[in-house]
């Protein structure tokens, strides 16, 4: 921590940075309201799968916000940000009009800041820490939005800088899978020199941020430029291959691969087990989203299928959830409804994802929790049994129990259900290595301060260690495992 | 990428492929699938691996025209590529020295049936196999199939080869002539549905290999779901392959069903492209 903070002293007392806070006064910054989000209307968006709901800070709103910042001596902010991002660096930046400079100071800590300006639950990580919230009880400074404008504004104006690489070290070291946890440590990676290789299952690459986010919240083509990024710095991609099955770890160290970062994330998911869930028209929100967002379902010109519902019911509180619901509101459905067995307090979804789903139209009907489906005589299911729910006592996650109330059944029509109550880890790879230490839900064990797993040249992070988890804190695994991976191989080439 | 090196069909419908995919030619044992996808706004579609050729490299897979997705396969040359190509997926069949076995195979599941029929036989049992089509033209590795087993009855709907009747007629014949120790059925659900109740009968312990829809075949989506002694279990991971006699087949039968009104106006569609494209 000590060499942390040196250098956000040292940083902070550049030149150009006392001038800034000299140039306008505290009591004036904190005058300014915090910019609003300009948004496409609720009634235009609901008919675009694949356009994006925020449309971004203009320049003079990004810089304006940025005033608001008071480039703290002690800029908790960061404290709040998983990868630590030079949170009042970047903004001051963004003030002075330097929004090149901005991007760059993004780049070096986090491998995608276009994606988490987007995605990250700001209002529980950075901007919960920022001294607005803590000590002022004003709103916080907008850092998701203004590090979404500079990554945006890099990529819209001028080349894109590809940061630099050390010299090639030759040494081999391969992620399994492509989510935000590999994709951040392979940036790592090839920076410091190695040789490396990302393996994906899927067809494409990108995990969650290809096959599950919606286009209307990250765009696939930002996703694409980042990772064009990524290829150019050196890193080599290889789809359609199972690592533990298309080839072993055996096979692969067998090619020289000294050491694997598992990133295989959470894509398992969880039904509830309840009479009628195998009827035609309920699936798993990784299904509806994959459908979608991976293979493009809903155009005519592709070959997948998906199921057009017009009372659709999607079971869960989560992001997926949000984005399961708005997705079928998209595709047509009359009726969009969130069925969700706790309080909206409870909600794990990002608060703007809520928020969107209200203006769009989503129906809420929450403390209500499904307990049985019913189905047409073709198979596919015409309605539900559900039950009334309250808040009892907090459970083990601090958060208060919802318990079912008796006799408050009822029903309601729909024809498609999606359920989204969740993820478990994926279990291809663990299953596939019998020496590795999982815990009894599957996810593999590491020592949290080097990310090792009980293999010494595997490491892990992400959602298989985690369980579900976020977009930026899967990247914070990357960069920490790159790191620590970076020192066990270094001393295992000097000693040998 | 994986590049078709040979093609040739057994019938009018049904496909044989030859394959090039080194790492899954040496990596698949039987019972093995994988997932493709022809083109780029092409669907993910299950093919087992009928066989393999290790110093080759080569997989083929045996596919019958059915929809969209297999169409375009089929139409395929010698030199094309297939654009994406992942696998072995699924869990290899449980092979081991039990005494008899009795395989059957019915309409296009035959081919997922060889590469079973052959390990099954290298691992010393006695194989017999019954193979069962509509018609004669649809009876296919037909030749293949008699150089793994010790005896090969081939029923025909029709009676146009072999002998007339259903597979489960064939079946019964092995089953009350003598003792059986394991039974594998492959094919379309409502054969492998009688066929399970029919081993029941006789209490000879019998697996069934599971089509069901699928999407990306690691267990990840949750389409390919069926029950199995009341639970849920996913076919491309916990199976293919389930103890026939606890396999819900019915609700196979009705998931199996789930896209028929999407998959239909597909290949309305591609129907009506291909002559507008032969115009
Ligand atoms: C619909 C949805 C919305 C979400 N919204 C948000 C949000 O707004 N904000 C947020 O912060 N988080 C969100 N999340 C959560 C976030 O996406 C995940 O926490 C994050 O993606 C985890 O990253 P990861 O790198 O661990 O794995 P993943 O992104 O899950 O990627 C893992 C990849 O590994 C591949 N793989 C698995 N096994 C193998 C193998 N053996 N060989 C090769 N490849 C393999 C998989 O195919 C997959 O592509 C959302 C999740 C979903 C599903
Ligand atoms: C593990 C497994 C192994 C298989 N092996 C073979 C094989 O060796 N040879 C062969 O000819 N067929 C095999 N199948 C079936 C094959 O996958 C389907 O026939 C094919 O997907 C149909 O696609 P289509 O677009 O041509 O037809 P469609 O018009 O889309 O569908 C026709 C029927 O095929 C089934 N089907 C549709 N989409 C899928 C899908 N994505 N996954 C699975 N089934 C689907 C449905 O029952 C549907 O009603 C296998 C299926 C599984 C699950
Ligand atoms: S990466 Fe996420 S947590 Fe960190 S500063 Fe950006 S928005 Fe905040
Ligand atoms: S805590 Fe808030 S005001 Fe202070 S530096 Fe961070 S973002 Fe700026
Ligand atoms: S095909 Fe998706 S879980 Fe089996």
């Amino acid at each position: 921590m000590g060499l942390n903070s040196l250098y956000l002293k040292q940083e902070r007392d550049a030149e150009w940075r006392a001038e800034l806070r000299k140039k306008t006064k505290n009591k004036d910054r904190m005058l300014i309201n915090r910019v609003s989000m300009p948004e496409l209307e609720p009634e235009i968006r609901v008919n675009y799968q694949d356009r994006e709901v925020n449309s971004g800070l203009t320049r003079e709103m990004a810089m304006q916000e940025a005033i608001r910042c008071m480039d703290c001596a002690n800029p908790t902010c960061i404290e709040g940000c998983p990868v630590s991002i030079n949170i009042p660096k970047f903004i001051k930046n963004i003030e002075r009009g330097e929004i090149q400079q901005a991007a760059s100071v993004l780049k070096e800590t986090s491998a995608l800041p276009a994606v988490c300006g987007r995605v990250c639950p700001q209002e529980k990580q950075c901007e919960a820490q920022c001294f607005y919230v803590q000590k002022l009880n004003k709103p916080a400074v907008a850092i998701g939005h203004l590090e979404r404008f500079a990554a945006d504004y890099e990529r819209e104006n001028g080349e894109m800088s590809v940061p630099e690489t050390a010299e090639s070290n030759g040494i081999k070291v391969a992620t399994v899978g492509s989510g935000p946890a590999a994709l951040s440590f392979a940036g790592d990676m090839i920076k410091k020199g190695y040789d490396v290789t990302v393996f994906e299952a899927l067809h494409e690459i990108g995990g969650v941020l290809k096959y599950g986010i919606p286009e209307f919240r990250l765009p696939n083509n930002i996703v694409d430029k980042e990772l064009e990024n990524l290829q150019k710095m050196g890193v080599h991609f290889e789809t359609n291959f199972i690592v533990g099955r298309t080839a072993s770890f055996d096979d692969l160290k067998e090619q020289g691969f000294q050491a694997f970062f598992i990133g295989s994330g959470a894509g398992l998911p969880r039904f509830m087990n309840i009479p009628g869930e195998n009827y035609n028209g309920i699936l798993s929100s990784n299904e509806y989203l994959t459908r979608v967002n991976l293979m493009g379902a809903q155009y005519d010109e592709t070959d997948t299928p998906v199921l057009h519902g017009k009372r659709v019911a999607v079971v869960g509180g989560g992001n997926t959830a949000m984005d399961s619901v708005r997705t079928a509101l998209r595709l047509g459905a009359e009726k969009a409804m969130i069925v969700y067995r706790r309080s909206e307090e409870e909600m794990p979804a990002r608060i703007e994802e809520i928020k969107h789903a209200k203006e769009e139209g989503v129906e809420f009907h929450n403390l209500c929790n499904p307990l049985e489906y019913y189905g047409d005589e073709k198979g596919r299911v015409s309605g539900m049994k559900l039950i009334r729910m309250e808040l009892g006592e907090p459970d083990a996650s601090g958060r208060r129990r919802p318990v079912p109330m008796e006799g408050s059944e009822f029903e309601m029509d729909v024809d498609l259900v999606i359920v989204a109550v969740g993820v478990s880890p994926n279990p291809l790879v663990p299953s596939s290595l019998k020496e590795l230490n999982v815990t009894k839900w599957g996810t593999i064990v590491v020592d949290e301060n080097n990310m090792q797993s009980s293999i010494p040249e595997m490491f892990a992070g992400g959602d298989i260690v985690r369980g579900g988890a976020t977009v930026i804190l899967a990247m914070g695994d990357g960069r920490l495992a790159a790191e620590k991976m970076d020192h066990f191989l270094q001393e295992k080439y000097t000693v040998n | 990428m994986n590049k078709v090196v040979k093609k040739e069909f057994f019938s009018e419908k049904v496909v044989r492929l030859v394959v090039e995919a080194p790492l899954i030619a040496r990596a698949r044992k039987a019972g093995n699938f994988v997932i493709l996808r022809v083109g780029e706004k092409g669907e993910r579609i299950p093919l087992t691996i009928a066989s393999a050729d290790a110093e080759k490299g080569t997989i083929d897979l045996v596919a019958q025209v059915v929809g969209v997705s297999t169409s375009k396969l089929a139409e395929l040359e010698p030199g094309d590529y297939i654009t994406d190509l992942v696998g072995p997926l699924g869990k290899p069949t449980h092979i081991e020295k039990v005494g008899t076995i009795l395989a059957a195979g019915g309409g296009v599941g035959v081919a997922p049936l060889l590469p079973i029929v052959e390990a099954f036989k290298k691992a010393g049992n006695r194989v017999i196999t019954v193979l069962a089509a509509r018609s004669k033209d649809l009876i296919i590795l037909e030749d293949q199939m008699r150089q793994w087993s010790d005896e090969l009855i081939v029923m025909t709907d029709d009676g146009s080869h072999g002998r007339q009747g259903l597979v489960t007629a064939g079946m019964e014949e092995i089953l009350q002539r003598e003792k059986v120790d394991e039974c594998i059925v492959i094919g379309p659900a409502i054969m492998m549905k009688f066929a399970a109740l029919l081993t029941e009968k006789y209490k000879v312990p019998t697996q069934a290999s599971l089509n069901s829809i699928m999407v990306d075949g690691t267990g990840m989506c949750g389409a390919c779901r069926v029950s199995v002694g009341g639970k849920t279990r996913f076919t491309c991971v916990d199976g293919p392959e389930f103890d026939a006699h606890h396999i819900d087949f019915d609700e196979m039968l009705m998931r199996l069903g789930g896209y028929r009104e999407e998959e239909r106006e597909a290949l309305e569609r591609y129907h009506l492209q291909h002559k507008l494209v032969e115009k």
